[in-house]
């Protein structure tokens, strides 16, 4: 199977192909537009600062190449919250595949929303054999509230969404790729797609 | 809930694991990948590895280290240890690590903290303070504690936030190596102080003063060597003993 991890030079996605390795798969870090058309599955990760990254998609065109994918795209942590509306984060916009806006967490709680938390109200194939209330590893300051898109909640401060989906469009705010083999069996869905 | 996290320290030498108490007699402890990997299938919620090897060829040992754990083990690791530029960060990032740890480099150049910020977002920067009770007061200590400095440490704690550390790693000079618990009320102050998660090192002896660093000094994850290295606690049994007691653990 031919996965495109998207590289545009953000942060770790070394981690997401390791990953993939050990589940038996190979995954191509590139940031070219037909490599990525072509790939039977995309991973677009992110971590970082978000008026950054899209600046990088934008210079390289994937902020238009990646809204007209029509193969399962999942988008991780920063990768998700860059595929809604908008951000907080840098007042940045998005790509507009999620039709929500992603917010900051109040000071009420540490910040940023590290460590290992739950999910429950699964309503995706994406969670194929996950129990509810599993643990993944989460690491935010900004967060994408309930929205009709929400597949996965956690509670943080409030309950906000974990995972999102539209057709073809993942979005996890965990780390699957460093959630244990939960997280290892949620990539393997995504790849069984 | 988000729980809170148990975090073996693996300190490193020249690509090796070792024990040693206040890195004394150092003993060869095996393969660092090998112990990594054993932690995290019993439940250790991440790693920390800390460099201590001062050889020329450190940074490419340390960099083969990283890559590899990072393809073996599925939970996040902080590398630390003789980082002092956004270089330096950068190799360790693309190699695998998801978090690095900065100590005296972040003293020395406070700068260094907001620029790793920016170029790879707080989540990633674990500033470490080792501090020691020194009449009424917490002093910073540089260099594993051997350099006092005129730093007071909830001071230093709030700079450090406001730089754009993601998290702190506090080290009681104090409790460091007695097994007499954590620093818990300077803990406790150091939350209230600031709003970034805080790791409690230095003085785990028992199942107990785990618990202990989360209820009384609020800490969001703890840090333990030795006890984990000879196995006089096991992980599987301090997280059940934790979610007896009533703290939110994974399990």
């Amino acid at each position: 199977m031919k996965i495109a991890i998207i590289d545009y030079g953000a942060g770790n996605i070394k981690s997401i192909q390791f990953a993939l390795n050990r589940l038996g798969f190979e995954g191509i870090l590139t940031n070219n537009p037909s490599e990525i058309r072509s790939a039977e599955k995309v991973i677009f990760p992110g971590v970082g600062e978000a008026s950054s990254a899209m600046k990088k998609l934008k210079s390289s065109g994937l902020d238009e190449l990646i809204p007209t994918l029509t193969q399962p795209v999942l988008g991780i942590c920063l990768g998700m919250q860059l595929m809604c509306n908008h951000t907080e984060e840098g007042d940045t916009k998005g790509l507009g595949i999620f039709d929500t806006n992603i917010v900051q967490f109040s000071n009420r709680v540490k910040v940023p929303h590290m460590g290992w938390n739950t999910i429950y109200n699964l309503q995706s194939p994406l969670f194929q054999g996950i129990n509810e209330k599993e643990y993944l590893y989460l690491v935010h300051s900004y967060y994408a509230p309930l929205s009709k898109n929400t597949i996965a909640n956690t509670i943080y401060e409030k309950e906000f969404s974990s995972a999102l989906q539209l057709n073809n469009f993942y979005g996890v705010q965990f780390h699957p790729e460093k959630s244990g083999m939960v997280g290892e069996q949620i990539l393997k869905n995504f790849l069984n797609l | 809930m988000l729980t809170k996290r148990i975090i073996p320290c693996l300190d490193i030498k020249n690509g090796r694991t070792v024990k040693g108490i206040n890195f004394l007699e150092l003993k060869d402890a095996g393969d660092p990948v090998e112990l990594a990997l054993k932690y995290s299938l019993e439940g250790a919620d991440e790693l920390v590895f800390l460099d201590i090897s001062a050889t020329e060829e450190r940074r490419k040992t340390l960099v083969q280290l990283v890559q590899k754990v990072a393809q073996t083990i599925n939970i996040p690791f902080t590398v630390g240890g003789g980082i002092s530029s956004v270089e330096d960060v950068e190799l360790l990032l693309k190699n695998g690590a998801d978090k690095i740890s900065i100590n005296s480099s972040a003293v020395k150049n406070p700068k260094l903290i907001s620029e790793i910020a920016k170029n790879f977002g707080s989540q990633c920067v674990v500033v470490a303070i080792d501090a020691k009770f020194i009449h009424e007061n917490w002093k910073v200590h540089l260099v594993g504690g051997k350099v006092a400095t005129e730093l007071d440490l909830f001071d230093w704690a709030k700079e450090v936030e406001q730089l754009g550390a993601g998290e702190i790693l506090f080290t009681s000079m104090n409790n460091d190596g007695t097994k007499n618990g954590f620093a818990n009320e300077a803990l406790a102050q150091l939350s209230k102080t600031v709003n970034v998660p805080i790791i409690a090192s230095g003085g785990a002896g028992t199942m107990n003063h785990f618990e202990e660093a989360f209820s009384i000094g609020s800490a969001d994850a703890a840090l333990a060597a030795s006890v984990f290295h000879y196995n006089e606690i096991s992980i599987p049994e301090l997280k059940n003993y934790l979610k007896t007691a009533g703290i939110p653990v994974r399990i």
